[in-house]
């Protein structure tokens, strides 16, 4: 299946209006059709697709908790609870009780506003970050319970997300000091510790990084920047697989020329296309080159640039699970949440 | 918090005097007008006749009542406007070089476009180069989408800000 031979288009499939002030994040259910928006209005909405009709409307709203910008949110593997993280410093977690949501913690701690918060792969651990440039780790306990694991310091600014990667628990984080910083325990007792930081000196980013994703298999990574490049990066992770130690990431391949505005947010999907939104309010998808290059490695070409996807600044951009169709969410400072469907056309 | 004044002899410059658009042969009332480096230049120092258009008379320096204009803190160089990208830059010197007041003029000038502006407009706030001890750090921030939407949930930062303002709203 060659993409890059085929005619495509991003059809808008539905516009979802309801918040009142930007949207800053958009998540997909992992087993249901569902999708999580949460904005500057404080307040979380879920979405949820008519099996009739397969048109998207707002189940519920989930207000009266956060008090300030609801930041980002995302589902637990199990798709029954959702985190979200405000700027008021803490995070929630929702649990999805079938006609309602129950807020059933409250994670404290963070000096200041919350950026992101993810899910490690089984569940069992919970990361955020902060302005306060602490990354921490969070056990899931039973019976509602929350416990911090640890806090990691070594961000010199602002963290902007943290990512849990999809088979390792190993810990990935970016932030506004341009680092990315990949967060491992060893003797797999808790303790972990910064193992990684791709910086400038090793082909890292020059300005802040707003965001990661990693392929399906998790060998391979994107990250997206303020200086208007997204990266992909790879590493040798068998090698982690099979106990033989932290296997370090490199850099692969720089994308450049293709956003003239920052480049808030980047996903990688299941069946390979890299998704961008950025400030220049377009939508970028990314697809392997197969170029077997044995001395430049792997590169990366543009398959289509949706121009003027919103009215204003993309902050999200997020996959749909759904091996269905290829569907994709994004999120904007119009106050909207779009979803789009790559389709060939005829 | 410093109890002095940081800047206590600020340099005053005279005013420039209000300016009148001469340009109107298009008569059509429901045409727009492109948003020119002139009007942006008003929207940061006078009112308009026009009442559709809002524009504020100055934005203060906030250690002193004299506008940002008298202190040659913006000047009419200080605009880049490309209405066709919707693009606008404004490049500000801070009246002292340590000036910690500096992120509040600059945060000031992004609110004032923003409630001014279409919400099409891409606003990059940067301050003159060299003039400035940590430029590059305050444009950084200054910029940081994130950063200044936080800050403007902060009630403190928001009244420093609506004072810089508040001459516009008599």
């Amino acid at each position: 299946m060659d993409l890059m031979e085929k005619n495509l288009e991003l059809i808008e499939v539905q516009k979802l209006e309801g918040h009142t002030d930007r949207v800053w994040n958009a998540a997909w259910n992992p087993v249901s059709p569902i999708l999580a928006s949460c904005s500057g209005d404080n307040s979380v909405r879920i979405w949820e697709q008519s099996s009739l009709s397969r048109s998207w409307s707002c189940k519920t709203v989930l207000e009266e908790t956060h008090t300030r910008t609801v930041r980002s949110c995302s589902w637990s593997p199990s798709g029954k609870l959702l985190a979200t993280a405000s700027f008021d410093g803490t995070t929630a977690i929702w649990e999805d009780l079938g006609d309602e949501f129950e807020c059933i913690s409250t994670l404290e701690g963070h000096e200041n506003e919350v950026k992101s918060v993810s899910w490690n792969a089984s569940g069992s651990y919970l990361a955020t970050c902060s302005r306060d440039k602490s990354v921490w780790i969070w056990e899931v306990l039973g019976g509602n319970e929350y416990d911090c694991a640890s806090v990691l310091n070594g961000h010199t600014q602002d963290v902007k997300m943290v990512l849990w990667h999809p088979t390792l628990d190993v810990l990935f984080s970016c932030s506004y000091d341009n680092t990315i910083k990949v967060w491992w325990s060893e003797d797999d007792d808790g303790d972990y510790q910064c193992v990684q930081t791709l910086d400038e000196s090793t082909n890292g980013h020059s300005s802040t990084v707003w965001a990661i994703s990693f392929n399906a298999a998790g060998d391979k990574m994107v990250t997206c920047s303020d200086d208007l490049t997204l990266k992909i990066w790879g590493a040798d992770i068998s090698m982690m697989h099979s106990g033989e130690g932290y296997a370090p990431w490199t850099h692969l391949c720089t994308l450049s020329g293709y956003h003239d505005r920052t480049i808030f947010s980047t996903h990688w999907s299941s069946d390979d296309i890299i998704a961008s939104g950025a400030g220049d309010d377009a939508i970028g998808l990314f697809v392997d080159s197969k170029q077997h290059d044995p001395v430049n490695g792997p590169s990366y070409n543009l398959l289509l640039k949706k121009e003027k996807a919103h009215e204003m600044d993309i902050n999200s951009v997020q996959w749909s699970p759904s091996k269905e169709s290829r569907l994709l969410a994004s999120a904007s400072d119009d106050g909207m949440v779009k979803i789009w469907q790559l389709e060939t056309t005829p | 918090m410093v109890s002095g004044l940081i800047n206590e002899n600020p340099t005053v410059y005279e005013r420039k005097e209000r300016r009148v658009r001469t340009d109107s042969t298009n008569s059509d009332e429901f045409s727009v007008e492109p948003i020119d480096q002139l009007e942006i230049f008003d929207i940061l120092f006078f009112d308009f006749a026009f009442i559709n258009i809002h524009h504020i008379r100055d934005i203060r320096d906030p250690e002193h009542p004299y506008s940002l204009e008298q202190l040659k803190v913006l000047t009419e160089d200080s605009v880049e406007v490309d209405d066709l990208k919707s693009y606008v830059r404004v490049t500000f010197t801070p009246t002292v070089e340590h000036c910690s007041m500096a992120t509040i003029i600059g945060l000031s000038i992004r609110v004032k476009l923003m409630r001014s502006l279409p919400p099409r407009y891409k606003i990059d706030i940067r301050v003159a180069p060299g003039s400035h001890a940590t430029e590059a750090a305050l444009n950084k921030q200054l910029n940081d989408k994130e950063r200044v939407a936080a800050a403007l949930e902060n009630p403190n930062l928001v009244e420093m800000v609506d004072e810089c303002l508040s001459p516009s709203f008599e």
